[in-house]
């Protein structure tokens, strides 16, 4: 039975001996495969590629970017993803050859303009973030949190304290923080939220002690609230001779308003595809750059930029752990946040900050008393609700209003996280958003809770009008099914 | 400011109806002794056309690969790019998307993913590849942490001849995580791991072998003797590959590789000064799969029937396992990864086997021309792909800045990785006879 897709596979489209793009002719005289490499290395038939046209690769691509959702096409969102507009100059300037087109292994001299490009984007985030010295060469943001946690043991380890190997994690943390933590063989204490949805200072004081590492925290924590206890956590954990490291998944909210370093904070990593505006490409690729104190950087991966007089040099710190990723991290990714940066100043980046926490508390504002808001506060650039309600006297659970928003052209807020809320529904509107776009998700949020209420089943039932419709999830997991196979 | 778009009457509505008279009423939850008193000390902020004009100041300060000649290779690779490429990833449905939470709107980045695994299966020979990972280096990394895990051994034997900083990340990895590394050295006249080099090393123990095929030097590796060391001692024999030789090298799969990994800049990404490009994985086997890192996509079906795409074996992620996660990663490198799909589409089969082979031949040309040049020779006998090492009394560095003012950069002085006297040279489908001609002439004049 042949299976009903929306678009066929690329590898459908194929045809023997059909071409999408010509080489030059080989003008070099040429020598015989095996007189150049013997025969038991070489493969019989080339890799099975598909054999398709240009005007087929164009148009299948096309036809499956149609199905779907980019901040491009609608409003999306995705709580603790900062899906803000991605400016398309970024683009433009990030292709210019001289630096799509250079080598990591040029001469210096003749790639001074990447390394002063490099040498400010790490002081402007050493600014932004009140620290003192950057790398830009982890790749996203849980790249980060392994190159700060490797950081935090080398500083430990110097000290001749390796053996503090407990690392407190809130139980609102994102799953990446725990995760990274076991990567550097650390094991995970977790802290649980007070009734305000912030770290709970007491049952802190019961977890900290000499094998205290460090505390790796969210501010404003993943609820969208700001930890009014900073000061006293920091001292905390200071005082038990353990590092503080800000997870900077929400650094959309305090951008020119506070600064991590003044916080308390040691190491900061900041997600630049979240809060700098780099376009999420589907996946990846971000950027996840830490910042930290004048004590840790020495042990940072190397190399970074110095400058000495007017000339750009890379150099590795001294102590520094090694690296984390092959030459200098996602360069075309980092100097798009260079872009953003250049294009707002001090100024603008603090507008940008006030107007995602606007946003996110008049939209909270409006959705509270049909949806229930566990921690009824002032929120950060982002809030979370609870579907408990319409679960409890409906019947429809979070994931059917997620659903039922695809049909009114959304993409659904994060959902089921944080785990300390039931029923959980993160919400980040983004400050690029206009106000016409917040009223509308508004009133379309009302209209689903009013649906959930006379006609559940049309809420339990959605989406209606996508592409597809739900998916079998279970299926997929049970009978992987991970590539195609010619039949 | 520019991506703004709240007016001042919009703001003072929004306010009022929030109860509040300014927009610092709102961030009293942070304690005042914290608050930014002044504005963050940046730049004054440019318009469009001066971010324009200052970028092309800087990049001005480069000197690109599009107007001079390089030999450099060494892990980015300055391959041919057909133009659809760019202009396909630079749709904003792809662009402006995130990692596809809710498949039925996201079919695109899904399928797109599905296909890239499936070409990344193809290339290597393995059953199953995952969404893609930040970089080869750190796949490799990853892909020694999962043998450990899966042969429960806390030893990853290195061969010498890896790329230098591609060791250096998976020795942080792994000393994070206090696993052992062991060295096989190269033999000095071939370039290559030999039987000899195995004879040292504690098996028993040892998690995985790793080889780098072509190695570091652009030699290719006898793979078989590092799958007879893991065979009989129950190592997972781990291939780091260059995807472009895999159109004319045997696939790792074909050669008994448990892991898969290399880096994908080559498939149709830009150099862009080392990153972004992606790290494929791939591996074989039910229990190998159910240890992978990283997002995967996998086939299904909706409520009506239809075949469509989802992410899966979730239970092996952070998210969910938070510190039992198989990795901390939680993203892939999608646009990247698309790019490579769409590059091995428009190449197609025999496309594809083009590259691989012009790349052979025109790295042999310039090989041998350069060995005809008096004091310059070849210090290793190991065929090549389409890198090789020439040695001689000669400062490198030296000549790359001479030649430089003829709109050459020359190939990678191995002084810097402890090799003084040696340079290595990449020779790419996209070097003409003239280039290659007029660069060993200038040298020759230079040297001789």
């Amino acid at each position: 039975m042949t299976k009903r897709r929306l678009v066929p596979l690329i590898f459908e489209r194929s045809a023997p001996g059909r071409r999408g793009y010509r080489l030059p002719d080989l003008d070099v005289p040429e020598v015989p495969v095996t007189e150049l490499i013997p025969s038991e290395f070489l493969r019989d038939e080339p890799p099975a590629l598909p054999e398709v046209s240009e005007l087929e690769v164009v148009r299948h691509y096309t036809q499956l970017s149609r199905l779907n959702h980019g901040v491009d096409v609608g409003f999306y969102p995705l709580g603790s993803c900062t899906m803000k507009y991605n400016p398309r100059v970024h683009e433009d300037v990030t292709s210019l050859p001289g630096f799509a087109a250079i080598h990591p292994y040029q001469p210096e001299e003749t790639v001074q303009g990447a390394l002063e490009l490099i040498y400010n984007l790490s002081e402007y985030l050493a600014v932004i973030s009140g620290l003192h010295a950057t790398t830009l060469q982890p790749a996203a943001g849980a790249h980060g949190e392994l190159t700060g946690l490797m950081v935090m043991k080398a500083y430990h380890e110097q000290r001749g304290e390796g053996h503090r190997n407990e690392v407190i994690i809130p139980d609102s943390a994102h799953g990446t923080n725990p995760a990274s933590c076991a990567m550097v063989g650390y094991k995970v204490v977790e802290v649980p939220s007070n009734e305000r949805g912030a770290v709970d200072v007491e049952a802190l004081k019961g977890l900290v002690g000499p094998n205290t590492a460090g505390l790796m925290l969210t501010n404003p924590n993943t609820l969208g609230l700001f930890d009014e206890n900073i000061c006293e956590i920091a001292e905390l954990i200071h005082d038990a001779g353990g590092l503080l490291y800000y997870d900077g998944a929400n650094a959309n909210a305090i951008m020119g308003i506070a600064r991590p370093g003044d916080m308390g904070f040691d190491i900061v990593h900041f997600n630049l595809h979240k809060t700098f505006y780099t376009p999420h490409g589907g996946g990846g690729p971000g950027a996840g750059p830490i910042v930290v104190c004048k004590d840790l950087a020495q042990f940072l991966p190397g190399p970074v930029v110095a400058k000495e007089g007017d000339r750009y040099t890379f150099v590795t710190p001294e102590n520094s752990i090694g690296r984390v990723r092959s030459f200098y991290g996602n360069f075309l990714v980092y100097a798009r946040a260079y872009a953003y940066i250049m294009s707002h100043g001090g100024k603008g980046l603090r507008e940008v900050s006030e107007t995602a926490v606007l946003h996110a508390n008049y939209m909270m504002n409006k959705l509270k008393d049909v949806y229930q808001l566990p921690y009824d506060r002032t929120c950060m650039h982002e809030f979370v609700l609870s579907g408990k309600w319409q679960k409890e006297r409906h019947g429809v659970r979070t994931l059917d209003i997620a659903k039922r928003l695809l049909d009114y052209g959304y993409h659904a807020p994060t959902v089921y996280f944080p785990m300390v809320v039931d029923e959980a529904i993160m919400i980040e509107p983004t400050e690029t958003e206009p106000k016409s776009t917040l009223d509308e998700f508004i009133e379309v949020m009302r209209t689903i809770a009013e649906e959930a209420e006379t006609n559940p089943e049309l809420v339990t039932s959605a989406p209606h009008t996508t592409p597809l419709k739900r998916l079998d999830e279970s299926r997929a997991a049970r009978q992987p099914i991970l590539r195609w196979e010619k039949a | 400011m520019r991506y703004l778009p709240l007016t001042q009457e919009e703001r003072k509505e929004m306010l009022q109806s929030l109860g509040v008279d300014k927009i610092d009423d709102l961030f009293t939850s942070i304690p005042q002794q914290m608050r930014l008193n002044t504005d963050l000390d940046l730049p004054e902020p440019l318009a469009e056309a001066e971010l324009v004009r200052h970028f092309s100041e800087l990049a001005s300060k480069n000197n690109d690969l599009k107007s001079s000649v390089s030999f450099l290779g060494a892990g980015s690779y300055d391959h041919l790019i057909p133009s659809a490429i760019k202009h396909l990833v630079g749709r904003g449905e792809f662009l402006t998307a995130y990692t596809p939470y809710q498949p039925e709107i996201t079919q695109g980045v899904l399928q797109s993913i599905f296909e890239y695994q499936t070409l990344i299966c193809e290339l290597t020979g393995m059953e199953a590849s995952n969404a893609s990972m930040y970089d080869g280096a750190s796949a490799l990394a990853e892909a020694a942490l999962m043998a450990c895990a899966a042969t429960r051994r806390e030893l990853v034997v290195l061969p010498a001849s890896l790329h230098p900083e591609w060791r250096d990340v998976v020795r942080l990895y792994l000393e994070s995580q206090n696993v052992s590394i062991a060295y096989l050295p190269y033999d000095e006249a071939t370039g290559v791991v030999d039987a000899k080099a195995m004879e040292d090393i504690s098996w028993s123990e040892a998690a995985c072998v790793v080889v780098q095929q072509p190695n570091f030097f652009g030699l290719l590796e006898n793979v078989g003797v590092f799958k007879k060391v893991a065979e009989e001692s129950g190592a997972l024999l781990v291939m780091a590959v260059d995807p472009i030789s895999l159109s004319l090298l045997k696939s790792p799969g074909e050669l008994g590789a448990d892991i898969v990994v290399g880096d994908g800049q080559s498939l149709g990404n830009a150099m862009g000064f080392g990153g972004p490009s992606l790290g494929f994985f791939a591996t074989t086997g039910t229990k190998l799969i159910r240890r992978m890192p990283g997002r995967v996509v996998g086939e299904t079906v909706d409520t009506d029937g239809t075949t469509g795409f989802v992410l899966t074996l979730q239970t092996r992620e952070q998210h969910i396992r938070r510190e039992k996660a198989t990795s901390n990663i939680c993203s892939n490198q999608a646009l990247n990864a698309l790019m490579a799909a769409i590059y091995l589409s428009l190449m197609g089969k025999e496309g594809f086997k083009d590259v691989g082979y012009q790349c052979l031949q025109k790295a042999n040309y310039m090989k041998q021309r350069l060995l005809e040049i008096d004091g310059l020779s070849s210090p290793f006998s190991a065929p090549s792909f389409r890198e090789f090492v020439i040695e001689g009394d000669v400062d490198w560095e030296e000549v790359n800045m001479r030649l430089a003012e003829h709109g050459f950069v020359g190939g990678l002085p191995l002084e810097r990785f402890g090799q003084p006297g040696r340079v290595l040279f990449s020779v790419t489908e996209a070097r003409t006879k003239d280039e290659i001609d007029s660069y060993v002439n200038l040298l020759r004049g230079l040297i001789s």
